[in-house]
């Protein structure tokens, strides 16, 4: 269990992306604090990927802020993404984990032990010397994991992580979001898989054309959701 | 018929003054594309990450460059290594110091263009992971020529290939000389200008055959590695 981070809770203020004339996402107000996962659902073009983008730092917002910790960000949240579709740096499965060991400051000395941490957390000890591109879809998304988490994030963002995944590594990648939130680290995650929001959220996010629709915890959203829209999400009506 | 077989004898007894030619060619080609190289893979590297004004002017003549013509570069680098020339106190004009300073002219740009396009590629592949994880811009530049470097191993063998086979500059900055700056392709130039078919033909099967076999030799180690890095 880590103790209460500085970093949160992690706040978006009015946040809003214009790209082009085109509004991605509609002065979002959210607050995320620790706890179980929150999850992120609506249609594709919602805002979601695009959501976990500004919250890592990737997207700058046209208006609107977010803060950590209710401070000024000088210091830099510690903060990671696995992305939806990962890439996989040209080295080995280990060597990946100890070059985002490495950016994150890690000492030379402390790094293999690290990584043979990580890699053994997402079930991956025996792949540690295998080309990292020539290993599974499933094993592929959880070497990303891994990777993120060599940061030792307070906050981990994944974006779909088990979109296009098989029902077996989808359960693999789900126990490692369930252990490492139980760790103390605040998941926020995208998904299109409603069983998987039941399963795993503290919370939930509805969003829908760039805008925040509903977000409350888990136990009411999929029993007494407020809004219409997430009452057609949770009975498997096509929200469009 | 008879140019062939005395050309395959020269080969086959390993004559001492083929031997001595075909050395020289290969250390000053080898030498220019080591000097290319580390001229022309961080510079087409940090071309490939950078955006600034006229970026893209300086890709333009950087591709134009890929086919400068070796007469050009050998008569410029001639120029400039000359007794009256800027850089004549040196006095290295008809060495093979010379010659591999002209190849290198020639093969970096070749290294560069194609260093550059590879690792713009990658970049592309990379950026949203490398800036997830705040790379800063050294160890980007680092990463990426590491992670290309199967890829880049093809710059090298175009640039190889260029310097192997080209005969303008350093006949024009070796001179040429017998036992000194003659490499492969002026002693073919000569031999068959003076009508010495046979060395000409057996020097130019050496030539193929050596270039044949580098290019082997990087076949393999790309695939070896490529097995092994993904």
């Amino acid at each position: 269990m880590r103790a209460p981070s500085s970093d949160l809770p992690l706040m978006f203020v009015d946040a809003s992306i214009v790209v082009h004339d085109v509004t991605i996402l509609d002065r979002i107000t959210l607050t995320v604090t620790s706890g179980a996962p929150t999850i992120l659902i609506g249609p594709n073009g919602s805002g979601k990927t695009t959501l976990l983008r500004a919250a890592m730092g990737l997207v700058p917002l046209s208006a609107g802020r977010i803060t950590w910790g209710m401070r000024d960000t000088d210091t830099p949240p510690k903060r990671a993404i696995m992305f939806q579709r990962p890439t996989m740096l040209r080295r080995s499965a280990v060597a990946n984990v100890c070059y985002a060991l490495a950016v994150a400051n890690i000492p030379r000395m402390q790094r293999r032990e690290r990584a043979a941490e990580l890699l053994a957390l997402v079930g991956l000890s025996e792949f540690e010397s295998r080309p990292a591109r020539r290993l599974s879809g499933g094993e592929q998304q959880r070497l990303a994991l891994a990777r993120a988490l060599a940061r030792d994030p307070t906050v981990l963002f994944l974006d779909e992580p088990t979109a296009s995944l098989d029902p077996y590594s989808t359960k693999s990648i789900e126990d490692i979001i369930r252990a490492v939130s139980a760790r103390g680290v605040k998941v926020m995650m995208s998904t299109h898989d409603i069983g998987q929001a039941r399963r795993l959220a503290g919370d939930v996010v509805l969003l829908h054309r760039g805008r925040l629709i509903e977000n409350t915890p888990a136990a009411q959203f999929f029993t007494t959701p407020h809004t219409k829209e997430a009452r057609k999400f949770i009975t498997g009506e096509l929200l469009v | 018929m008879s140019n062939h077989m005395t050309a395959l004898q020269l080969v086959l007894t390993g004559d001492p003054g083929l031997f001595a030619i075909v050395q020289l060619s290969l250390l000053v080609s080898l030498s220019a594309v080591l000097c290319a190289a580390l001229v022309g893979v961080p510079f087409g590297a940090l071309l490939a990450l950078m955006r600034f004004p006229g970026r893209e002017a300086i890709i333009i003549i950087l591709n134009a460059l890929m086919g400068l013509p070796p007469v050009v570069a050998g008569l410029a680098i001639f120029l400039l290594l000359s007794r009256s020339g800027p850089l004549g106190s040196w006095g290295i004009l008809f060495t093979p110091q010379a010659m591999v300073i002209a190849q290198t002219v020639l093969v970096a740009p070749i290294i560069a263009a194609l260093t550059r396009q590879t690792i713009e590629d990658l970049w592309v592949e990379y950026r949203d992971e490398l800036a997830a994880m705040d790379v800063g811009p050294v160890r980007r530049v680092v990463t990426l020529i590491w992670d290309a470097r199967f890829s880049l191993v093809t710059a090298l063998l175009a640039g190889f290939g260029r310097a192997a086979a080209e005969v303008g500059a350093i006949i024009i900055v070796g001179g040429n000389i017998e036992g000194f700056t003659r490499t492969m392709t002026t002693a073919i130039a000569l031999e068959t200008s003076k009508g010495d078919l046979a060395l000409a033909v057996g020097l130019g099967l050496v030539l193929i055959a050596i270039v044949v076999v580098i290019n082997a030799l990087a076949w393999g180690m790309r695939h070896a590695g490529q097995r092994y890095a993904g």
